[in-house]
């Protein structure tokens, strides 16, 4: 197998999975956390990088979990429940590490570990990985491109929010509502990037 | 409980699932998953049934298990359980309805993680009797229901001129410009955005009212 192509197309897909096809803002996955946890920057930005690390690290690993394990004993649709039973564990593992040996990262990124389990990006992000057949090495590209697309959107949308709590905006509007309009704007804005790279 | 105390109640949950606490303008859970769909009616319906069953039967049998459950794993079996109807769910559709099971993608799947049925599963089947569990799924799930179908009409309608596939007359001739924006992300965006808003201040108008 030439590895060089691949890790070329690794970084098409990497880059595409920032900007293009961001997997919050043109798959919508994430919107919970998205909305909840996006009012001030210092935790939009540990949660974006929890979201980071964990989507790379359990996108491999369900790689290996789906073509090592499901696929030689043709269990193909048992993967639900594998893959979440790989990231609950996986988020489980690494929350003992950190909180073992670094308690300041843990004190950053603790609360936001959990959150994280429950977060469709995560378990999105290996299903499209499984759809769309990468091999092992695209799928790092993949996982660590969604992963900082995601981290991208909730920063961006966490510094919007921070300058709109001083506005007046419409009682009912306020909330979930002014946030999907941004969030529009911001896929809107995103779109924009479409031809940057011509095919995936 | 007399039978017309349980008529109560239900009409009470009904009224929690579809209004008053409506899961996508009131509790704003579970939008992740099912938003990418609205952009064609067909693909919202299907999805819709799949949540109605999913939802509803999933906290029934939470509630069922609840004397079971160890506290401290219960979301583990939550998760489980509810992983068990999506994998029904997506089978059936596999097996019978191919070309939808390959629209809807990985959206079927991301059912476990939608925030609304573990939400429901956790807030009211772990501590309800399973008759009221389930309807509280199943209204709760109507409640989601019905404002993404709003969101996928308008849609489909300014997006593309057609309602189920089928062409609308004045929608799809030559005088009406095409919102294309619409069948993109962004429309969904916009429209949950505008749904959310008008009923929300209807909400709130009604509140002041009552005070």
């Amino acid at each position: 197998m030439n590895v060089a192509p691949q890790i070329w197309q690794a970084f098409v897909v990497c880059i595409s999975a920032v900007f293009t096809q961001n997997i919050l803002l043109s798959y919508f996955l994430g919107l919970c956390p998205f909305i909840g946890v996006s009012r001030e920057i210092k935790s939009a930005f540990g949660l974006g990088l929890a979201v980071i690390f964990v989507m790379t690290s359990t996108c491999l690993l369900n790689w290996l979990a789906y073509h090592y394990v499901l696929e030689p004993l043709g269990l193909e649709f048992f993967r639900f429940i594998l893959f979440i039973i790989v990231i609950a564990a996986f988020v489980q593992f690494v929350e003992m590490v950190i909180e073992r040996y670094s308690p300041a990262l843990y004190l950053r990124l603790g609360v936001f570990l959990p959150l994280i389990t429950v977060n469709c990006a995560i378990l999105g992000a290996s299903l499209f990985m499984v759809i769309r057949s990468y091999s092992f090495i695209v799928t790092i590209g993949y996982g660590l491109g969604s992963g900082i697309g995601w981290f991208l959107a909730i920063i961006a949308m966490a510094g919007i929010r921070q300058k709109l709590a001083n506005e007046r905006i419409p009682q009912g509007l306020q909330g979930p509502g002014i946030t999907l309009i941004i969030a529009g704007l911001m896929a809107l804005a995103f779109i924009g990037f479409t031809g940057v790279l011509q095919g995936r | 409980m007399n039978a017309s105390g349980a008529g109560a109640q239900s009409k009470n949950i009904a009224i929690e699932g579809l209004w008053r606490n409506n899961p996508i303008f009131k509790q704003v859970l579970g939008i992740c998953s099912t938003l990418a769909v609205t952009n064609l009616v067909l693909n919202t319906v299907v999805m819709c049934v799949a949540l109605v069953f999913t939802l509803s039967l999933s906290a029934a049998t939470v509630s069922i298990l609840r004397r079971f459950t160890p506290r401290n794993i219960r979301m583990m079996v939550e998760t489980l359980i509810i992983a068990f109807y999506v994998i029904i769910v997506d089978i059936i559709l596999k097996a019978y309805w191919p070309e939808m099971s390959g629209n809807l993608g990985p959206y079927v799947g991301l059912i476990i993680t939608n925030c609304i049925v573990m939400g429901r599963c956790e807030a009211y089947g772990i501590s309800n009797p399973p008759v009221s569990a389930f309807l509280d799924g199943f209204f709760n799930a109507l409640g989601y229901s019905f404002v993404l179908l709003i969101i996928a009409i308008f849609r489909e309608l300014l997006g593309m001129g057609t309602l189920l596939g089928f062409s609308v007359p004045y929608f799809s001739g030559p005088y009406w410009d095409k919102w294309i924006i619409m069948v993109m992300p962004p429309g969904a965006f916009f429209m949950l955005a505008i749904v959310t808003w008008i009923f929300r201040s209807i909400q709130l108008a009604k509140e002041k009212k009552s005070k």
